[in-house]
């Protein structure tokens, strides 16, 4: 039977093609739109996690309140008594201090005066310590434009565009000019050991990335940073444990001293919940919309076919054909054309979707003044979400529109089928 | 009828009589304190979150163009010098061994941890000459009585779009100021807590500034001593000076 409905529907191209065709171009779309909408939020996640939030992140509470001004002037002193009880407490999460700072980046000319500056933004890290998790976590190697990383303390990598603004090359010495974190005026010198490009405009435009021994020297930080992020050891982001192991540190340290330790999750900084929820809730609704949408135009060429083939049914009916069997075959050949529809869009919108998780997209152009930590390459993602959210979809709803308009049959009067072949 | 008429038009002339013209009290207050030459010592108490700190300094000021300021203590802080000429300001510290001009987004940041900005330190100490001034009222001002001015910039390219001024009538000093913003926020309270004749000058000798967008009790700049038409050798305000 099956094989007989195949045969017809290959031979009968017009009750086979279009609706296939209609049923891949669906599929593939919807495939292709939540892997894309999927790849924008996880490498959004990713950005802010890697270069920003860490996983958690422990502030003092005085920093917390202020930390998109980088207070650095009230961080918190007893970084190394900390790391050691998280280390301790918390095995199951990397812990790495880190130190934001703003400036100037002055170069010397031969007098040893200021031949060219620009403001830096500045991450200070662990980059020389044999077990730094930071190397991976920022990816410095695959961000390494020219030069190395620093090797010693005093060496410095900035951003490729920055170094072109200030017209140094490898090796040039850089002051940086800042403020202590007593508020004194800071100049330290720095030699440039090499560039970096990590993809993000607002880290590429005036990126200065230092180890924090060198930092905690320049702007008397002694045992002091202003964020200890942490990240599970399988760098997967769990909110729920997050928030529990977040909930459990703040009840442990809660009073009254506003240079306590606070710990916050991912979620909960810079605005990332609102906009993770908003996104998520937009793209809920974009994917509805469009499946809804897919389900009546495939619901609809399957009114049509079935339309089309009002004569055929009626011949099929004068002939002794039962009316269930007629439905029935129908369905049938609905489900056919809703499997081969479905797998065909499926797989062109997971592959498409594919090429777009490695090469995406570059947005660049249109993120040149962007503060927010968003990669210039915007990139799907699979999951395996991808393979069933059109599928569903596609099948149903080609199945549902000739379920419905087959109900004709049963209507259908073989009196009237001489009057109609006569016309 | 004509008594009464008489009596108002006298009690007009007196009214007007008393209250000089704003441009008037501004350029008493400038002539008081402005200066040619002064050479002078002072402290500043820094009251922050994490505690207080005192850096003394000692300034070379020539008109309003020129100035040279070395940092005496603490240890950090020493040898630091800063030179302003014209609108720029240089900065030298030993730690680096290096000259760096001081521009851009750095001139609104905290002078050594203090209320007070570069910007502040870099603008015209004439107000009569950034500003366009109205009487707006009379007050006692820590028992003095005083003239109320509003300040209105005259150009852009000023820290503070308008200010209000509490100057004494007796000794022409500003008392107590703020500083506001083109929106209207209050960006800096300066208030003058000790005066001293000087010659035939009357110097504020204790101000405490506070930056009204930070915490902490603001800083103290306490003038330990000045000297007004001080003799001043040229090489001071130089690049060359900085790292001597």
């Amino acid at each position: 039977m099956i094989k007989f409905l195949l045969k017809g529907l290959i031979r009968d191209r017009s009750r086979s093609l279009f609706p296939i065709l209609t049923v891949v171009a669906g599929v593939m779309l919807t495939v292709i739109l939540y892997s894309w909408v999927k790849g924008t939020q996880t490498d959004l996640i990713r950005a802010n996690a890697n270069f920003n939030t860490g996983h958690i992140k422990i502030m003092s509470f005085a920093y917390s309140q202020e930390s998109d001004q980088i207070p650095n002037d009230l961080a918190y002193t007893g970084v190394a008594k900390l790391l050691e009880e998280l280390d301790n407490n918390l095995p199951e999460m990397n812990w790495t201090p880190r130190i934001r700072f703003g400036g100037l980046l002055d170069i010397p000319d031969q007098f040893g005066e200021t031949r060219s500056q620009a403001p830096v933004a500045g991450l200070a890290v662990d980059l020389l310590s044999s077990q730094t998790p930071e190397t991976e976590i920022l990816n410095l190697r695959e961000a390494l434009v020219r030069g190395t990383l620093p090797a010693k303390r005093g060496e410095v990598l900035i951003s490729e565009e920055l170094s072109r603004k200030l017209g140094v090359k490898i090796g040039d010495t850089a002051t940086l000019v800042s403020s202590t974190m007593y508020g004194s005026l800071s100049t330290y010198n720095f030699v440039i050991s090499g560039t970096i490009r990590f993809g993000i405009s607002a880290m590429d435009r005036g990126a200065m990335l230092t180890d924090i021994s060198d930092i905690q020297r320049a702007l008397d930080m002694d045992d002091t940073a202003g964020e200890i992020v942490g990240y599970f050891k399988d760098d997967i982001y769990r909110n729920k444990t997050a928030s529990i192991i977040a909930e459990e540190f703040n009840s442990k340290n809660a009073g009254e001293d506003e240079f306590r330790p606070v710990m916050v999750t991912l979620r909960n900084q810079a605005g990332l919940a609102q906009t993770l929820d908003l996104s998520a809730y937009i793209s809920a609704v974009l994917i509805g919309l469009f499946v809804i949408v897919m389900s009546i135009v495939l619901w609809n060429a399957g009114l049509m076919a079935s339309l089309r083939r009002y004569g055929e049914i009626g011949v099929r009916l004068a002939i002794g054909e039962n009316k269930g069997h007629i439905y029935r075959s129908m369905i049938a050949e609905s489900l056919m054309i809703g499997f081969f529809g479905s797998a065909l869009g499926t797989a062109i919108g997971v592959a498409i979707s594919y090429y777009l998780q490695v090469h995406g997209i570059d947005i660049s152009s249109m993120l040149k003044n962007a503060s927010m930590m968003i990669s210039d390459v915007m990139k799907a993602q699979v999951t395996p979400v991808s393979f069933f959210i059109g599928f569903v979809p596609g099948l149903l709803a080609t199945l549902l529109g000739t379920s419905i308009s087959g109900i004709g049959i049963y209507q259908r009067q073989t009196s009237q089928l001489a009057k109609e072949l006569e016309a | 009828m004509k008594n009464l008429l008489i009596f108002l038009l006298i009690a007009l002339f007196d009214l007007f009589a008393q209250t000089p013209e704003g441009n008037f009290i501004l350029k008493k207050v400038d002539e008081n304190i402005g200066s040619d030459n002064k050479i002078s010592i002072s402290k500043m108490h820094i009251n922050g979150r994490r505690g207080s700190r005192t850096i003394e300094s000692k300034s070379w000021i020539q008109g309003m163009e020129r100035s040279f300021t070395e940092y005496l203590s603490p240890p950090r802080e020493k040898g630091t010098k800063m030179l302003k000429l014209g609108d720029q300001l240089w900065t030298y510290t030993p730690a680096t061994d290096r000259t760096i001009l001081i521009s851009g987004h750095m001139l609104r940041q905290s002078v050594m941890g203090s209320d007070l900005s570069y910007e502040d330190l870099m603008e015209d100490t004439r107000l009569s000459n950034l500003y366009k001034s109205e009487v707006v009222g009379e007050e006692d001002y820590q028992d003095r009585p005083c003239w109320i001015l509003q300040l209105t910039a005259k150009n852009v390219d000023v820290a503070y779009h308008t200010r209000k001024i509490w100057v004494d009538k007796e000794r022409y000093v500003v008392l107590q100021e703020n500083r506001y913003a083109k929106s209207g926020k209050l960006l800096k309270n300066t208030e003058v807590k000790r005066v001293e004749k000087n010659n035939d000058r009357w110097v504020p000798m204790e101000v405490v500034f506070k930056d009204m967008l930070k915490s902490g009790d603001g800083t103290q700049f306490i003038v330990e001593s000045i000297q007004f038409n001080a003799e001043i050798p040229e090489y001071i305000f130089s690049k060359a000076a900085l790292k001597k």
